[in-house]
């Protein structure tokens, strides 16, 4: 059943995670570059100092946008811990990054534009893998609300390897990771001065900030619902994700759009795609 | 303390410097120096920073661009004049095109003198500008907030 007090837990705690796996991130990348690396809680420092500093407002219509962003990331994270039906989640979770792009879209500046038109790209490079994680989950499970997939006994990551490595893909997208890091990055990483972000300052940049955190924790427990039937095994999955996505962003260079956007759909479809298409054809076989 | 200096984003800009200071300015973000274990994060956005570091003097070419990207910086904010050149002029101050320091542009809060300027004496520079970010924030400047607000 849906579980609202879950929902109130993620609004609350979800920053906190964010923040500090954001922190550790930073602490990991340095010391794997041979730096010592900020404080742990570099990231909370950061926003702090964000929302101290001057609102610079480029046009109005941004503060709506990038509200939106916020409302609509936390909104979609919120149902899906709450246990709500995945596709929704899904596309709340879409509308809140068009909220993003249409932020940096008003404000008629042309790094803001190309930052923008890259994360167009990205969405359409890591949709189609986000909806057919969904749809291999609900061909497992039968069905599309995440409490019931949560409930299931069954070990959702050997029905759908093919469908966890596509996802895991797609998460280097979403974390704003290297090698597609394209629209915007973190740390002190620049692309076309900031991307999307580059004409957000101050408070409004410390909500984006924000936002990511929530969508950071969003998507790893996403993660956890291949792992579900044991929750032992799902948290271990969770930390090796995610230290893989920071080995990941350190090995490889910034890749070209053309690259990203044919690499995620190649991948969707090869690992995506053929293993839903294997698991509808042995549905008499293996149990589901 | 706010939270201002703990995380100081560095906007690092070449007025018509010999490279040599910029190449001191890079080799802080060094594993070796590593300023990010002070938070301090190199921006390439004028809107993201907190701290300006200019190397170089002003030229005709650039006196436009510098005051440009002090304006479009968020209040509070420090410059650091990196350099003799960005002090004074240095040896290229007679020069037909050489305007001067950065200070006949913008006002500037410290100089950190030496050609090349020292990468240790670069990071006490941003250091010492921190203190003045704080008293900036507690007494605000008239600046565009007081003169009209948002803009």
């Amino acid at each position: 059943m849906i579980l609202p007090e879950y929902a109130v837990l993620f609004i609350i705690l979800a920053p906190f995670i964010g923040g500090l796996l954001a922190g550790i991130d930073r602490k990991l990348t340095a010391r794997m570059q041979g730096r010592v690396g900020p404080p742990i809680l570099q990231p909370f420092y950061d926003v702090g100092k964000l929302f101290q500093k001057e609102q610079i407002v480029v046009t109005p219509s941004q503060h709506f946008y990038v509200l939106s962003y916020l409302v609509f990331i936390v909104a979609s994270g919120a149902l899906f811990f709450a246990g709500g039906d995945l596709l929704l989640v899904i596309f709340a979770f879409t509308l809140a990054h068009i909220f993003l792009v249409l932020g940096a879209y008003s404000s008629y500046s042309p790094y803001s534009f190309i930052g923008a038109e890259r994360e167009l790209i990205q969405i359409i490079a890591y949709e189609p893998m986000i909806i057919l994680a969904a749809v291999g989950m609900y061909m497992v499970t039968k069905s599309f609300f995440v409490w019931e997939i949560m409930a299931s006994s069954l070990p959702l990551i050997l029905y759908l390897p093919g469908v966890f490595l596509g996802f895991l893909m797609v998460l280097t997208i979403k974390l704003r990771k290297s090698p597609f890091d394209l629209s915007t990055s973190h740390h002190a990483h620049q692309e076309i001065v900031k991307g999307v972000t580059t004409e957000f300052s101050g408070p409004m940049l410390a909500r984006v900030e924000i936002a990511h955190w929530y969508e950071n924790v969003f998507l790893l427990g996403f993660i956890y619902l291949f792992f579900a039937w044991n929750p032992l095994v799902g948290v271990i999955a969770i930390i090796v994700a995610y230290l893989l996505e920071i080995l990941i962003d350190n090995t490889f260079s910034r890749a070209t759009w053309k690259f990203t956007l044919k690499s995620a759909w190649i991948i969707a479809g090869m690992m995506g795609l053929v293993n839903l298409g294997v698991l509808y054809y042995l549905s008499g076989v293996v149990p589901v | 303390m706010t939270h201002l200096s703990k995380s100081p984003w560095i906007l690092h800009y070449d007025a018509s410097s010999c490279n040599g200071c910029d190449i001191e300015v890079l080799a802080c973000l060094s594993p070796l120096y590593d300023v990010e274990r002070f938070g301090i994060i190199n921006t390439g956005n004028p809107k993201h920073a907190d701290v300006l570091v200019i190397t170089g003097g002003i030229n005709e070419q650039n006196r436009e661009v510098v005051k440009n990207l002090y304006d479009q910086m968020p209040d509070p904010k420090v410059v650091v004049a990196v350099g003799i050149c960005a002090s004074t002029g240095g040896v290229f101050r007679e020069c037909y095109n050489v305007v001067g320091g950065i200070d006949c542009i913008i006002p500037v809060d410290v100089y950190v003198p030496g050609c090349a300027a020292r990468p240790e004496s670069i990071i006490d520079g941003i250091v010492r500008a921190l203190s003045i970010l704080e008293e900036k924030k507690k007494n605000p400047a008239p600046g565009r907030a007081a003169m009209g607000g948002e803009r």
